[in-house]
This record gives C-alpha cells, sequence and structure tokens, in this order.
C-alpha cells in the first residue's frame, strides 16, 4: 500500500501543475452581474477606446454580491456592474467600494446616481406587467401594482419572485408602502400567482395564454417584440406610472457600477465608469439590441422605448433598497 | 486506511462548511428558515421526485438489462448499445429538448420522466453486467430443489443482482437531489434548486436548506448499506462459468419490441431532434467562443476525472477488503457531499480559500470541487472491480514475493482496469455538464460548454443553446462508446 501513496501526490501535482492564474495581471476584472451581452459590449468597446485589455466573470446579482463580500479585501475584482440596486447596495455595505471619480458622478443625473458617491447608476430598466391581448381587455388591465393582491387576480398573473428583478420590484414596494402593506401584498401574491423560473419564461407562458398577465421588466419584451415576436405576440406592455401616481409598480430599477477598494487598477476601473457613462458608453447601449434605457450624458434611449422621463416612476433613493428584509417577508411569505 | 484521507478531507470541508453557518446562524434562524410550509413542501418534491425517479430507473433499467442478457430479443447487439447512449445526454440538454418542443412536460410528472430517461443507465449498465456475470448453476440449483422460475427469480437471481441494483439506483437518487439544471427548467422545485435560488437572492436560508439535503442523503446512503448487506459476490467455483439459456419471449416479441423502441425514441430521439430543430436555424455561431468552451471543457473534464479516480482509489480498496465500521463510514461519507448541489460545495471552498492566493479561482481548486462532487462515480466502479476480483490472486502475487507497487501494477490493476477506466468516464462525462461549481471557481473569462449553454437556455434563447448542446453530447460519445466497450466485453461492474 505504501508505493500507492504515489497516487494521491501525482494527483496533487498534476493539478498544482495546471493551476496559476490565467489573468493577466495587468487586465482590467470585472465582475459582471449585468446581461453578459451588456458587458462584452462595454468590455469591447473600452479596450478599442483605450487598449486596455477586460476580462469578465460573469454571473447573476446577488452571487456576484455575495462573492465578493466573501473574498474581501483580497478580491482580484476591479468593477463590479449589477443588473439591480440591491446587489450593488451589499456590496457598499460591506464597505468595499471606493468612492466613484466626482467627474465621472457628474455624468449621472442624480436622479439615476447614489448620494454616497460610492457607486453610480448605468442604466436603468422599468417594472412592467405583460398582458395576453386575448385575455385582458385594456380598460379592465389594473391601474396598480398592489391590484394583484386582490381575489379577482387569483389564479391570473404570473412572476419569477427567485430572480433579483423581481425582488428589486419588491424592495421599491417595501420603500413605498412599508412593511405591513407589502407583507400582505406578498400574502396576497403567493394566492393569486404562478411562478416562473424568470422573466422570459414569464412573458412566453403570457404569449401562450398560461397566464393573463405577468410583472417583468420592459426590455424582454422590446427585445422580443424586435426580433420576431416569438415569444411575445400576442402580448402588450402596460405600465403602472401613467395610472397611478407613485406606484411601486413603476418602479424603474437602476443598474450600478462600483469600484472595489482592493483593486490593483484602481485607475483603470475609474476610467472604465467614466467610459461606460459617458456618451460613448450610453450611446453603445442605446444603439444596441439590448432596450435598457440610458441614464448618463444626456443621451436618449433606443428610440424604440416609451422615454424614460414618461414612465412616471417613483422617486426612490436606490441606497435605501433593502435586500435583506425584502429576502425576509419573501421568505415568510413562502415565494422562495 | 492513511492513503484515503484526501478523499475523506475533502468529503468534508463542504459538510463542515454547511455545519458551520447553521451554527453560525443559531437556532433562531434556523427554526424561521427550515421549519416552515415552503420548505415542507420542498421536501415533499423532493422525496416524491427521488423515489419515483429511483423506482422508475429500477424498472427501465431492470427490464433492459434483463431483455438484453437473458431473452432471445431480436437485435439485441443494437439494444444493449441504444440503451447506453442516453449516458451521452446529460439531464438538462434533455429537459431543454422537451421543454423547447412542448410546455406539457412540467412540474413533477414531467420532471420524472426527464430525469429517468437520462439516468436509467446508471442502473441498466450494473444490472446487465453482473445478469451476465451469473453463474446459471446457481439457478439450476434452486430449480433442482424444487422452486417455480419466478421463485428462482425473486430468491437467486436479485438477491445477487443487489450490488448493482441498489448502487444504481443510490447513483440515480443522489442525482436528482443535486440535480439543478434540468429541474429549473421544468418549474420543478426541489431543495437544490431553492438553495440556488436563495444563493441568487442574498438568501440566508441556503445552508440550512443545504442541511436537511445532507440528512436526506445521509438516509439514502443508509439505506443502501443496510439493504446490501455484507455478503460475498465474487463467484466461489471453478473454471468458468458456463453461459446462460436465453429466455423465449414468444408471442410477447412483438410488444416487447415496440416498448424498447418507444424508451429509444424517448430518451434519444426526442433530445437529438429538438437540438437538430434549433441547430438548424441561424444562431449566430462565434467560432472562437465556441473553441475556447470545448478546450476548457475537455481539460477540466480529463482534470477532474483522473483526480476523482486516484483519490477514490484507496478508498474503494480499504472500504471493499477492510470492511470495518469506520472504513464503511468512510467511503459513504463522499456519497453525503455529493447529494449537495454544486454551489455548496463552491461556497465551501470560496469560504476557505477566498484570500489563499495561487489557489483560489484555480483550475486546481475548480478540480477539487469535481472531485468532491462526483467521488462516488469513481468509488461504485472502483469498489465493485475490486470486490469482483478475488483477493486470493493478490494474496498469491504476495506469496510469491511481488508487494506495493508491482503488485498494483502487475495484479491488482489488470484485474480492475475495466472499473478505472468507467470510474474516468463516469465522472468525466460528469465534469462536462457541471454548472454551478464552475462558476464560481473556475479562473475568471473561463467558459465551459455547460456554463455557455445555461446562459443562452436560461434566456430561453433555444437556438443559441443548441450549438453548445449539440457539442456536449458530440464531447460525451466517445467516453460513452468508450463504457459501452468495456460493458460488452464484461469488463464494467
Amino acid at each position: 500500500m505504501k508505493a500507492a501513496a504515489v497516487l494521491p501526490i501525482a494527483t496533487i501535482a498534476l493539478t498544482a501543475c495546471s493551476g496559476g492564474q490565467d489573468v493577466p495581471a495587468d487586465a482590467l476584472v470585472i465582475y459582471n452581474a449585468q446581461h453578459k451581452s451588456v458587458g462584452e459590449m462595454w468590455g469591447k468597446a473600452f479596450t478599442k477606446a483605450t487598449g486596455i485589455k477586460v476580462v469578465l466573470r460573469n454571473g447573476k446579482d446577488f452571487e456576484l454580491a455575495n462573492q465578493l463580500v466573501e473574498e474581501g479585501a483580497g478580491s482580484r475584482a476591479d468593477v463590479f456592474l449589477t443588473e439591480n440596486s440591491p446587489a450593488i447596495s451589499v456590496v457598499e455595505r460591506a464597505g468595499l467600494f471606493t468612492p466613484v471619480d466626482a467627474a465621472t458622478l457628474e455624468q449621472v443625473p442624480e436622479r439615476y446616481s447614489t448620494t454616497s458617491g460610492n457607486w453610480i447608476g448605468i442604466a436603468a430598466r422599468s417594472t412592467a406587467f405583460v398582458y395576453n391581448k386575448d385575455k385582458i381587455q385594456p380598460d379592465a388591465l389594473p391601474k396598480s401594482i398592489l391590484d394583484l393582491a386582490k381575489p379577482e387576480w387569483k389564479g391570473r398573473w404570473g412572476a419569477a419572485p427567485g430572480g433579483a428583478d423581481f425582488q428589486a420590484i419588491v424592495s421599491a414596494v417595501l420603500e413605498l408602502e412599508g412593511a405591513a402593506a407589502t407583507k400582505q401584498w406578498l400574502a396576497g401574491m403567493k394566492a393569486n400567482f404562478t411562478e416562473y423560473s424568470n422573466n422570459i419564461a414569464t412573458m412566453k407562458a403570457v404569449n401562450e395564454g398560461e397566464s393573463d398577465g405577468g410583472i417583468i421588466y420592459h426590455y424582454y419584451w422590446y427585445r422580443d417584440q424586435a426580433e420576431n415576436k416569438q415569444d411575445s405576440g400576442n402580448t402588450a406592455l402596460h405600465f403602472f406610472g401613467t395610472q397611478t401616481a407613485q406606484d411601486p409598480g413603476a418602479f424603474v430599477s437602476l443598474s450600478g457600477g462600483g469600484v472595489l477598494k482592493g483593486s490593483k487598477n484602481a485607475d483603470k476601473a475609474q476610467q472604465f465608469l467614466k467610459y461606460i457613462t459617458g456618451a460613448e458608453g450610453q450611446k453603445a447601449l442605446a444603439d444596441s439590441a439590448e432596450f435598457e434605457y440610458s441614464v448618463g450624458s444626456d443621451v436618449s434611449s433606443n428610440p424604440a422605448l416609451k422615454p424614460l422621463d414618461e414612465l412616471e416612476s417613483p422617486i426612490v433613493d436606490p441606497s435605501k433598497l433593502n435586500g435583506q428584509t425584502v429576502i425576509t417577508l419573501m421568505t415568510d411569505a413562502g415565494l422562495i | 486506511m492513511v492513503l484515503s484521507a484526501p478523499a475523506v478531507l475533502l468529503a468534508l470541508v463542504p459538510i463542515w462548511y454547511v455545519a458551520d453557518s447553521a451554527l453560525d446562524a443559531g437556532w433562531h434562524t434556523i427554526k424561521r428558515t427550515v421549519f416552515r410550509e415552503r420548505v415542507a413542501d420542498l421536501l415533499g418534491n423532493t422525496l416524491q421526485l427521488c423515489v419515483l425517479t429511483m423506482l422508475a430507473c429500477l424498472v427501465l433499467g431492470l427490464a433492459t438489462a434483463w431483455l438484453v442478457e437473458c431473452t432471445d430479443l431480436p437485435l439485441r447487439r443494437v439494444w444493449a448499445v441504444l440503451f447506453v447512449v442516453p449516458l451521452a445526454i446529460p439531464a438538462f440538454v434533455n429537459s431543454y429538448a422537451w421543454i423547447s418542443l412542448t410546455r406539457s412536460v412540467s412540474g413533477l410528472s414531467g420532471a420524472v420522466i426527464v430525469t429517468a430517461l437520462s439516468y436509467f443507465p446508471f442502473v441498466y449498465l450494473p444490472a446487465s453486467a453482473a445478469l451476465r456475470r451469473l453463474d446459471p448453476t446457481l439457478e439450476e440449483s434452486g430449480l433442482s430443489l424444487g422452486l417455480g422460475p419466478v421463485a428462482v427469480l425473486w430468491r437467486v437471481v436479485l438477491p445477487q443482482l443487489r450490488p448493482a441494483l441498489f448502487g444504481g439506483a443510490l447513483l440515480v437518487g443522489l442525482h436528482a437531489l443535486a440535480e439543478y439544471g434540468a429541474l429549473s427548467m421544468l418549474q420543478f422545485q426541489t431543495f437544490t434548486t431553492a438553495i440556488v435560488v436563495q444563493y441568487q437572492s442574498d438568501g440566508e436560508a441556503a445552508p440550512m436548506l443545504a442541511g436537511v439535503l445532507v440528512l436526506l442523503g445521509l438516509l439514502f446512503v443508509t439505506v443502501e448499506v443496510l439493504a446490501r448487506g455484507r455478503r460475498r459476490y465474487s463467484r466461489t467455483g471453478f473454471g468458468t462459468a458456463r453461459s446462460r439459456r436465453e429466455t423465449r419471449l414468444g408471442v410477447a416479441t412483438l410488444p416487447v419490441l415496440t416498448a424498447c423502441v418507444g424508451l429509444v425514441a424517448l430518451a434519444l430521439g426526442v433530445p437529438l431532434y429538438a437540438v437538430g430543430k434549433w441547430l438548424a436555424r441561424d444562431s449566430g455561431w462565434e467560432g472562437s467562443a465556441v473553441w475556447d468552451a470545448v478546450t476548457s471543457t475537455l481539460q477540466l473534464g480529463v482534470f477532474g476525472a483522473v483526480a476523482a479516480a486516484v483519490v477514490a482509489y484507496p478508498l474503494a480498496w480499504a472500504a471493499v477488503r477492510g470492511r470495518g465500521l469506520v472504513t464503511t463510514a468512510a467511503e459513504r461519507l463522499p456519497y453525503l457531499t455529493s447529494a449537495l448541489p454544486g454551489v455548496v460545495v463552491a461556497l465551501a471552498l470560496v469560504a476557505a480559500f477566498a484570500d489563499v492566493d495561487g489557489l483560489y479561482q484555480t483550475t486546481a481548486l475548480t478540480v477539487a470541487a469535481y472531485v468532491m462532487l462526483f467521488l462516488p462515480r469513481a468509488l461504485v466502479n472502483l469498489r465493485v472491480a475490486i470486490a469482483q476480483s478475488p483477493p486470493e490472486l493478490e494474496q498469491a502475487g504476495r506469496a510469491l514475493g511481488v508487494s506495493g507497487l508491482p503488485l498494483l501494477r502487475r495484479v491488482t490493476l489488470p484485474l480492475i482496469a475495466p472499473g478505472v477506466g468507467a470510474a474516468l468516464a463516469f465522472v468525466f462525462l460528469a465534469v462536462c455538464t457541471e454548472l454551478t461549481a464552475t462558476l464560481l471557481l473556475a479562473p475568471t473569462g473561463t467558459t465551459t460548454l455547460a456554463t455557455e449553454f445555461f446562459t443562452a437556455a436560461d434566456e430561453l434563447d433555444y437556438s443559441a443553446a443548441a450549438p453548445y448542446a449539440a457539442l456536449m453530447i458530440l464531447v460525451a460519445a466517445p467516453v460513452t462508446y468508450l463504457l459501452l466497450r468495456q460493458h460488452r466485453r464484461g469488463h464494467l461492474p
């Protein structure tokens, strides 16, 4: 048996040889929770403009946020980009960001940024109600997202409570309506809704008439409409903001970007944030097929979209959105 | 026993992490996150899925094995191939195929259909190998002692198949416990899908749910140990066993053939048709991105397979030849770990190694995660192979003055080589389709076929996912062929 000891040692040696960092030290490492395509688009454009190499680590909002917190100051990450603000707040609260350069902060209106200056808005998306045109007539649409908890909506709508997207919407409900009302709304939701794995699955189900309507972000619908309408041909999109003032259903969620304190390429990282919130980066977003809203440097969003300032979204401070309480409330309601 | 330490230590890391998180969170949090309705629902879903899938796989695996090995079913050599090939199709590709063709496959029934069609070869392979190796004289003894054919099957044949059937069923059960991709696409919630959701949403419940999953795994493993017993399963007779007489199917031939065609159509036809259909649409192949994914998948697959087999060998050896309480416990431990979803194992490694420069987010640590997750696949194959190589041969070698490495090289390895091959193949297949641990641990910028497939499939972009699905099947095909050849020569456990 003694000789068999060679085997485990050989393994360890073998794997050790294959180890070693594959990422060059001077490359900018971006933990990208934004859509992979958005991260890649910005990364490529930035490299083209500056010659700085960019490597992406793709994941979802809280996956990467949790990983950054776990990694702490030793993280190799230089920049963190999210889809929604609750996840970036997790990293901010852990004290892992260095302030964004003042000049960069000035590129984005205060409305779409933070008061702390630890991170900055890079794009935005609006909550919307997608509905099947055969199942719901325009005059029978819900006036407020809160209506969906009422008994008349039982079994008629769907959503993806497991995703960070929907949880950001719930955080807006919490911020605008308070804990007691949110709790009640979630209980009504649990009784009424059908669970789907993500926004696209929700939209597809609505399109196929499985659900009458569903809560999604706007761009999934616009993207499909621009492609082939395969998953949205029978549907229309309804924005709550024009119906009820300060309705949480009109919540516009902010995607954020921040520079990690432990970054060894902090200058390049700041440069990257400046680039993507600048005219070039924001225009690249508007010109792409992503259909997310541009928020910086007065660049107008994709012309197919209903303009951001016409959505009458409620005023919410993104730094105040509390992911943890939302998860507790949703857990207690049995939604996740 | 000492050489088994790496395997045991590796298996302990994630379990320690789960226990530690639970202790940290405290009783109050455990109570709030575990003892609630949602968890009861998840428990119900998970248990129903596991039990139904195991039963379905036992029935399908045993029936197909018996048809191929013991009857005069026409085209048996073809069927013998077709019943193994589903191994080349990852469960989540199967799931993607079904869901992209019809939305009616969902919920518990959909989940059982897809997992059973994906996993039944795990029972078919060991069952048909064991059936082939049975000495018909035992059955004849039974018959001559006055037992009827049914009684012979029940009292003579099935007891000899126990290690094969229970080992196969255990693998199926643990797979079902840890399955994420296939089930999330079917909108069927289990502990594993809920853990991933919790993790993706800043939930504190993930480690608690993982704790419950460990207990479920413990239950499965204990049942298997108790059911397997401690008998001898290698032949004691001299010479070569005579080959068996075939059972004639007679009038049943046509219905049985139809059933076989149906099974293969569902397990192979559906996924191949769906992948082909989506592949035919324009999906904007990006050659270099696809090539990167292929090479890193192959590299990780080979490293993972070799590392798992090497770490598993001493433990498998100790478990077979030692057979004490301690070795049995040590050998079962990796099964528990493998019941955990990849994300939990990865989190444990992130927690333990995030500040270790030069190890964190390297291929080495990723491979370590694969070993933790897939050790049982290597163990099962090695253990059966070692159990079936008569200890007398090793003893004879020692008596003739050969020991240590030469003994391993000249006696043990040639005897168990097919088992080693199978162990490598099974782990390779598993690594090629691993998702959640790879996402967290692989070096930044690394993409694999599974991660790329999932990025596309998650957005229900079926045509963008299709090339990766096709490539996963292509990568798996030669390995499956290898398994098949070993199996045909009677080398596979």
